[in-house]
């Protein structure tokens, strides 16, 4: 079983380093979408005895991460009739290689930490910390606006990696609201990136400057 | 009783969603601010009627912020009906239903002990709040919505993480994982210090990004400014308190696990460093809903510093919530009413409001002489017993910088106020057919009635809420 899940953590961090050399915004958009589908995955593999509300937390996150946001932001590309992402502010090579040392050092750091409970592989923080670090590079150097929300996925991605350590803590209710919250969030994001394309006729983020001192 | 403070503004959302007619729609502000307040004050002179769950308990420090809560969106949902009358021929329905519904989401706030509830509640009212920023669709609020989402979704991502690493700072000082307040602060003594610290320093920044600190208020000027004046005054006196409590649960877990000092230092730097940057981008501004948002950013600097003080400067703190948030209703909803009269919120063009709106601009000019903290006003209470408990605690040197940042404060914004208020308006330029009328003008005056009024004389009742939440937050209750 541990095995497997390293297996799947090794794959999420491969899928991170995808993320950051992609240009076109569709293959971004599924790659996330895969490694939602993962993270759905991960909290069965985890549970030694399912229960109905672990089942129900994790086919509503695979649902919701692996196709209903997905198709949103498909959408949201559509009308805006963009495919690729323009030159970052971090070119794709050097995006990637800062990705790959942010992962090194988040491996060789946090692999260090004495893990609480001991059936757990000890991949889960530094997966985590890595993930976390790649959602603010594509935050902060990309210049699309659908390219900050999947940042953003990306980011959540991350967090959520880190919550595997406490799958008891969180109770489904709150489980629940977290991923609603995903979702309303990135509903109202792709709204209001789709009332940007129409007044700006583009996504470019750089557009969004009339508001300073 | 507790849910039907959550569960009433919801209803009163869904039911705007459904009615289909736009002139009516808006007088469902009123009727669910009133029936708030009315439960708020049933909830809150009943105690023990209260059936209290784990995760969903109202104490001392939630009533505080309940009430605030629940006065200045009662005062505000007439201010609204009004305003959305004078904008009658634009659709109100989102406005209506988010107005409502963020008013039932920070009550949950308020009465969440459980801290994944409390960050959905969180992230929940900023969700809601977006397309109360975006009411005017134009571009320059597209560009302060889109800001306001992400850098408040990256922040409160951040506050989920700081959540998850103070649950596992319960597992890794071999406690079980948890999420529920009181469990945490009941082994607080256990938790593992190293996670602790870096949880406190995520969700500072992550509620502190929603409160406005700096320097992670970037968001906060352009939301305000390109907002409804009613939709700051929420924000600045609704959503701040909310995120403040939220702060001040993951100080009480730090406090019980006695790492109070390492919290307090933090608190005490980032509360300085927020009235600092104010102070600079206060001066010279000619914005004047901008120059509110500064100030705003400066207050909640004030409320980080005086928790960060400690034990002295408590009740000065917990009492300058509730007066940050009574002022800053005034102020927001006067601003809106002048931007409208003159078509413009510059400086350059916003002269002479005392001719034009009379009481519009009287009482711009008190709640700025409140704001900054001159007597007889409520806030110069509360920031003198701020500076008394600095004093009291030996940090001189804070005290000495509170002084000249709320001097700083005050030249700036007095600068700004002074230009708009007096003079002449000169012949022609933004003139709208707008003039204060009931509905835009009484609410801001009630407000500023009490701010007065506070400033005299606090009632016992509510010395004896900032009292019992004082206790709550030195652990004794």
């Amino acid at each position: 079983m541990n095995d497997l899940l390293n297996a799947l953590l090794m794959i999420i961090l491969v899928l991170n380093l995808f993320t950051l050399g992609s240009s076109r915004l569709v293959t971004l958009i599924r790659v996330v979408a895969v490694q939602g589908i993962l993270l759905g995955i991960l909290p069965l593999l985890l549970h030694g005895n399912l229960t109905v509300p672990v089942v129900i937390a994790a086919l509503s996150a695979i649902v919701l991460k692996g196709s209903v946001i997905p198709a949103i932001m498909l959408r949201a590309l559509r009308d805006a009739q963009i495919k690729r992402e323009i030159e970052p502010l971090i070119g794709f090579l050097p995006s990637i290689l800062l990705g790959s040392l942010g992962t090194g050092v988040a491996l060789l750091f946090f692999g260090q930490l004495e893990v609480g409970n001991h059936h757990v592989g000890s991949f889960i923080i530094p997966t985590s910390m890595a993930t976390i670090f790649v959602g603010f590079i594509l935050l902060t150097t990309r210049f699309k606006a659908i390219s900050q929300v999947l940042g953003y996925l990306v980011l959540e991605n991350g967090i959520f990696v880190f919550s595997l350590l406490l799958i008891e803590a969180i109770p489904l209710v709150v489980e629940m609201g977290m991923l609603l919250d995903l979702f309303v969030g990135i509903f109202v994001i792709s709204i209001i990136t789709n009332h940007i394309n129409r007044a700006f006729s583009s996504m470019d983020t750089r557009k969004l400057v009339s508001l300073k001192e | 009783m507790l849910f039907t403070l959550v569960l009433f503004p919801l209803f009163v959302a869904a039911v705007a969603l459904l009615i289909p007619w736009n002139p009516w729609r808006p007088w469902l502000l009123p009727v669910g601010g009133t029936g708030h307040l009315v439960l708020t004050v049933l909830v809150l002179t009943n105690p023990g009627e209260n059936l209290n769950f784990d995760w969903v308990v109202l104490d001392p420090l939630g009533k505080l912020i309940l009430l605030c809560i629940s006065v200045l969106f009662f005062f505000c949902s007439f201010y609204a009906a009004g305003y959305l009358r004078y904008w009658h021929q634009r659709p109100n329905r989102i406005f209506t239903a988010c107005f409502s519904g963020l008013l039932g989401l920070l009550s949950l706030v308020v009465m969440s002990h459980h801290l994944g509830l409390l960050w959905v509640a969180i992230e929940g009212s900023t969700l809601i709040s977006a397309p109360l920023i975006y009411f005017n669709r134009n571009k320059l609020s597209i560009e302060a919505t889109w800001k306001y989402l992400l850098v408040g979704s990256v922040g409160i991502a951040l506050a989920l993480l700081g959540t998850f690493f103070l649950a596992y700072s319960a597992v890794s000082g071999g406690m079980a994982a948890t999420l529920s307040f009181d469990e945490l602060v009941r082994g607080a003594p256990a938790l593992s210090k190293t996670w602790l610290r870096a949880a406190f320093i995520l969700l500072l920044v992550g509620y502190g990004t929603k409160m406005g600190l700096a320097p992670m208020h970037s968001w906060k000027p352009d939301a305000y400014g390109e907002s409804p004046g009613v939709v700051g005054a929420v924000f600045a006196g609704g959503i701040t308190c909310a995120a403040f409590l939220a702060l001040l649960r993951v100080y009480q877990i730090c406090q019980a696990a006695g790492e109070g000092p390492f919290a307090s230092l933090l608190l005490l730097i980032l509360g300085g460093l927020s009235m600092a940057v104010a102070g600079m981008f206060l001066i010279g501004q000619k914005d004047l809903k901008r120059m509110l948002a500064y100030s705003s950013v400066e207050h909640m600097g004030i409320l980080a510093l005086g928790l960060g003080i400690g034990k002295t400067a408590f009740f000065g703190t917990l009492l300058h919530v509730v007066n940050n948030t009574l002022t800053k209703g005034v102020l927001f909803l006067s601003a809106a009413n002048i931007q409208r009269a003159f078509d413009s919120k510059s400086t350059d063009v916003v002269r002479g409001a005392f001719r034009r709106l009379p009481l519009s601009g009287a009482l711009f000019l008190a709640g700025f002489l409140a704001i900054t903290g001159s007597p007889p006003f409520a806030p110069f209470v509360s920031e003198f017993a701020i500076l008394k408990g600095a004093l009291d605690s030996g940090l001189f040197f804070v005290a000495g910088l509170f002084l000249i940042l709320l001097l700083v404060v005050f030249i700036g914004m007095g600068n700004t106020v002074l230009k708009a208020v007096q003079g002449r308006f000169p012949p022609g330029v933004g003139d709208t057919s707008y003039r204060d009328g009931w509905l835009s003008a009484a609410p801001l005056g009630c407000l500023m009635v009490l701010v007065l009024l506070l400033g005299i004389v606090i009632p016992p009742p509510l010395r004896q809420l900032v009292d019992d939440a004082v206790r709550a937050l030195e652990g004794k209750s």
